[in-house]
């Protein structure tokens, strides 16, 4: 009797073990999966005026997106510049000056703020920068991004603060340094490539987000100059060529989601490699 | 080379953002989708014509349109339905429509095994939007189609997801042709459907039909052409089944053409006349009648000018019917009410 | 008067008073903490704003519905009636569905990640997944319009229907005409969206358990399995309930891959394969065209709710995260 029950512990054990296994390699083949699509569908489609064209009239075939990409770069820069202060002084304060009541408050607000629905944002960013003045502008878009921005940017920046080693702050300060001063000369630059790393990050996380786009920056088929009109953006024309019928529209859509696909995973990957190399000695 | 780098960087981000300002108007607009592939015909002509005029159009629904025009944050809108009284009193300002073509709305459908013609009566219609109708091969669509062998297939209803004037042409429709439709649903550019699948403007509707093999949708006859779906005749006033196509748009179009209102909003669904396509509609151009900007007005009126002497010229090359002669007149006065 | 501020200065201790600040504003230690505490003062600032204007823009509609709008099956704006039932439906069948295949999927996975593989071999795999998660929201869109619709319509649908429709209490929920758009469809594809953050959490959570725990039950004759399933994982419990938590607040905030494949219909529905609506789906939709203000307040209300939602639920989640790094679980 007890020698069946073994033959059926050991066989379940390889069993349940044996199918852990295929679930991790079938969570990671989807991976490549989204990647071989991507390039299959997307890679036949990359042509000279992809990059260089504007979108062409409903209905006729060719065109390009030159406008979405540089679009979402003009938003990018728009959300680091919004966005990107405040998450890094915030992190700053919570890591170097923090009082314990307050460090909790805020960090409690930020994890709130990282996890509101991006469409939330976007309406939000809708009431505080489109209604009052009362256009879509690449501005309004900015400012829904770099309030994504900002939590991802503080959770970095503080984590990355905190684990310069205190020898380091010590020595500075007996050597006569007043407090901002290791901070801005010692401890920032020791904690540099993590912080960068997080920004790249949090810049790489907005530049895919399309909901909050779609009534704040809205789109646009031309050029968008300066920074009060509306602005096409990748995600945006992504979404709106995949729903619509047309043939040409959906290979585009693919060339651009492949564009957009490779700028998120350099960005992530690039970054984790560096750190990684770069000794800061965490695994992240 | 840290430095000369992020210097490269500053400058290549101030070259993009001074892009050329000087002179040229961009000018936003939102709205239908129904008439969105000849509006991206005319606005690229136009801007070709006249570099300095760039008129942005995003094809949002014409319940968009008239949303984003009430709110400002455009500089004028498009729908096929016509602003209600109620919603024309919401605005801050006065609204004056243009109409800018005609169209049509049909029913086109993916059916495995039917490829041709179909012929759909009114009650059919109704039935099939209402729920009631729910499979290919009822009898209320079997005997319009003397020789179709119908699958014994679910129908697979899709409709707008969005705020949209072609809704508002289609259910201006049935609740002309359909007193439970009329009593139960209603006429607007969103209803409360009571079945089906929603797509986002024409584009998604079409899209979903291409699709969904059992499916039917209603669209605006240039998005059928081009991508070419096959989709049915109707069944007019008359009782005569008409295929959509320009000569029946004209006919739907001939009575209002006598008696257009001076604010050009009228209804040409289920309009008398044998050869009349019974879902037809003007589509229009919502315009303030006050606009600040002197260039931009100059912009929009001179817009509206070619757009109905010259820009006429393409709407059959994209299926959409040319406005009736008296209208065009009518329309050019009007536009002297732009201040 | 230059008496009277000697008099002052000499009465007060080193450490307080104006001149000491003076003092420490020169050093510029007080003006960074100013300067840091001011943006770090402005997240509060801009969440308090952001809770705000959704409670204020909402207001037509929470005064004229009530508690009414949530059960209000009806979502029409030609009479105005408005309700959240379809939609709070919607977001939570879909994150149900997709938890279902997530989590086993995913603990799996992380149980394979955390015990099984060497650790090199673990940490690649990890960061692998880890870059699913940084894949944007449309992209998934994209391939679950072109693969997962057609796949469901033709394969996966009648599959299920076949087979599971039958089956007695759950068989209502496999009934029904099946399009390819649905609720199931767009649990599927959240399903992928989510099962990186339960992995990469419950891998975590998981390794680090006490390998006394492991080593225990190995010497008492347990197989590996045995020792993983009955004794380790129990013991991480709580951790990978908050991951679970923290995949579902994600899932039920998600916008645009759903919005591409539910079928954007707000009916309330049995089967899995009809089409329905989440709140981030109908708000993406229907904002920018909602002509009427009592129309625009029921959607921004709609926000509200939601927001309400990922608060509870990301709070919860931190919490059961929080307990087990610090004290551990117990085997129950």
């Amino acid at each position: 009797m007890s020698r069946v029950l073994l033959i059926w512990r050991k066989s379940l054990n390889v069993l349940m073990l044996t199918l852990t296994g295929v679930a991790a390699l079938s969570v990671v083949s989807v991976l490549f999966l989204i990647l071989g699509y991507l390039v299959w569908n997307g890679g036949r489609s990359l042509n000279w005026d992809f990059f260089t064209q504007l979108p062409k009239p409903v209905g006729e075939t060719g065109g390009g997106m030159a406008n979405a990409i540089v679009g979402s770069l003009k938003l990018l820069l728009l959300a680091a510049l919004m966005g990107l202060p405040v998450g890094l002084m915030a992190g700053v304060y919570l890591a170097e000056f923090g009082g314990k009541t307050f460090s909790y408050v805020i960090r409690y607000t930020t994890d709130l703020l990282n996890g509101v629905p991006s469409i939330v944002i976007g309406i939000f960013a809708y009431s505080l920068a489109v209604l009052p003045v009362k256009h879509f502008s690449a501005l309004a878009g900015g400012v829904a991004l770099g309030i994504m921005v900002i939590p991802i940017t503080v959770r970095s920046t503080e984590e990355f603060l905190r684990a310069v080693p205190g020898s380091l702050r010590e020595g500075a300060m007996a050597l006569g340094a007043s407090k901002w001063r290791t901070i801005a000369t010692v401890v920032l630059p020791a904690a540099k490539g993590g912080i960068i790393t997080g920004v790249l990050l949090a810049l790489a996380r907005v530049a895919g987000e399309t909901a909050p786009l779609l009534f704040t920056a809205f789109s646009n088929r031309f050029w968008s100059p300066g920074w009060g009109q509306p602005i096409a953006s990748l995600p945006v024309m992504i979404y709106t060529y995949a729903i619509a019928p047309y043939d040409d529209w959906h290979r585009q859509a693919w060339a651009a989601g492949l564009i957009l696909l490779a700028l998120v995973l350099v960005a992530n990957v690039g970054t984790r490699l560096a750190l990684s190399r770069g000794g800061a000695g965490r695994s992240v | 080379m840290k430095r000369t780098l992020f210097v490269a960087f500053l400058l290549a981000t101030l070259a993009v953002t001074a892009q050329a300002q000087s002179g040229t108007v961009l000018l936003n607009a939102a709205g239908a989708t129904f008439p969105y592939p000849i509006y991206s015909k005319w606005f690229d002509v136009y801007h070709t014509a006249h570099p300095d005029v760039q008129i942005n159009y995003q094809s949002i629904g014409s319940g968009g349109g008239i949303r984003q025009l009430l709110a400002g944050t455009v500089d004028f809108g498009a729908s096929d339905g016509p602003m209600s009284d109620d919603q024309l009193a919401q605005a801050k300002f006065k609204i004056l429509h243009f109409p800018t073509v005609l169209g049509a709305v049909v029913p086109t459908y993916n059916i495995p095994g039917v490829s041709g013609e179909l012929n759909f009566t009114q009650k059919a219609i109704a039935g099939i939007y209402l729920g009631q109708i729910t499979k290919w091969n009822d009898p209320e669509i079997a005997k319009a189609n003397a020789g179709v062998k119908f699958p014994n297939a679910d129908i697979v209803v899709v409709h707008r997801s969005d705020g949209s004037g072609t809704t508002y042409i289609f259910t201006d429709f049935l609740s002309k042709t359909s007193d439970e439709w009329k009593n139960k649903v209603g006429k607007g550019t969103s209803v409360n459907w009571p079945v089906g699948l929603g797509g986002k403007g024409n584009e998604g509707v079409t899209g979903l039909v291409k699709q969904t093999p059992g499916s039917i949708g209603y669209i605006e006859l240039i998005y059928a052409v081009q991508n070419n779906i096959p989709y049915g005749k109707v069944q007019n006033a008359a009782g005569k089944f008409v295929k959509a196509d320009l000569a029946g748009v004209t006919a739907a179009a001939a009575g209002a053409a006598k008696d257009m209102p001076e604010d050009f909003r009228v209804s040409i669904a289920n309009a008398p006349g044998a050869t009349s396509y019974p879902i037809s509609s003007f589509t229009w151009l919502l315009i303030p009648a006050q606009i600040q900007d002197a260039k931009k007005r100059e912009d929009i009126k001179g817009f509206l000018k070619w757009m109905l002497n010259d820009g006429q010229n393409y709407n059959e090359g994209l299926s959409y019917s040319r406005l009736p002669k008296p209208v065009v007149a009518k329309e050019l006065k009007a536009i002297s009410l732009i201040q | 008067m230059s008496t009277t501020a000697t008099t002052i200065e000499r009465a007060v201790p080193p450490q307080a008073g104006p001149r000491a600040f003076v003092h420490r504003l020169r050093d510029g230690d007080q003006i960074a903490h100013i300067i840091t505490l001011v943006f770090a003062a402005g997240i509060l600032l801009i969440t308090s704003l952001l809770v705000y204007e959704l409670w204020v823009n909402s207001h037509l509609s929470r005064s004229k519905f009530g508690w009414l709008f949530f059960w209000t099956r009806t979502w029409d704006p030609i009479f105005d009636n408005f309700g959240a039932a379809p939609f709070i439906y919607g977001t939570l069948v879909t994150a149900v569905v997709s938890l279902v295949i997530a989590v086993p999927l995913g603990l799996a996975a992380a149980i394979f990640l955390s015990e099984l593989a060497p650790r090199r071999i673990s940490d690649t795999i990890s960061f692998l997944i880890d870059l699913l998660a940084a894949v944007p929201s449309v992209i998934y869109g994209l391939l679950g319009i072109f693969i997962v619709v057609p796949l469901m319509r033709t394969t996966i649908g009648p599959i299920l229907i076949g087979t599971l429709g039958y089956v007695p209490v759950i068989g209502k929920f496999f009934k029904g005409p099946n399009y390819g758009v649905g609720f199931f469809t767009a649990g599927i594809v959240l399903a992928i969206m989510v099962v990186p953050f339960i992995i990469s959490v419950s891998r975590e959570v998981l390794l680090t358990v006490p390998r006394e725990q492991r080593e225990a039950a190995l010497a008492l004759g347990a197989t590996r399995w045995e020792a993983t399933w009955k004794v380790v994982v129990p013991w991480a419990k709580t951790g990978i309930m908050g991951s679970v938590f923290l995949a579902l607040a994600r899932a039920l905030g998600e916008t645009m891959a759903v919005t591409m494949v539910i079928g954007n219909d707000p009916k309330i529905s049995a089967s899995l394969f009809a089409p329905g609506y989440t709140i981030a789906a109908v708000i993406a939709n229907e904002f920018t065209e909602a002509t009427g203000d009592l129309y625009l307040s029921a959607l921004i209300e709609l926000g509200l709710v939601l927001f309400l939602m990922t608060f509870i639920l990301n709070g919860l989640a931190r919490l059961l995260i929080v307990a087990t790094e610090r004290g551990g679980g117990h085997p129950a």
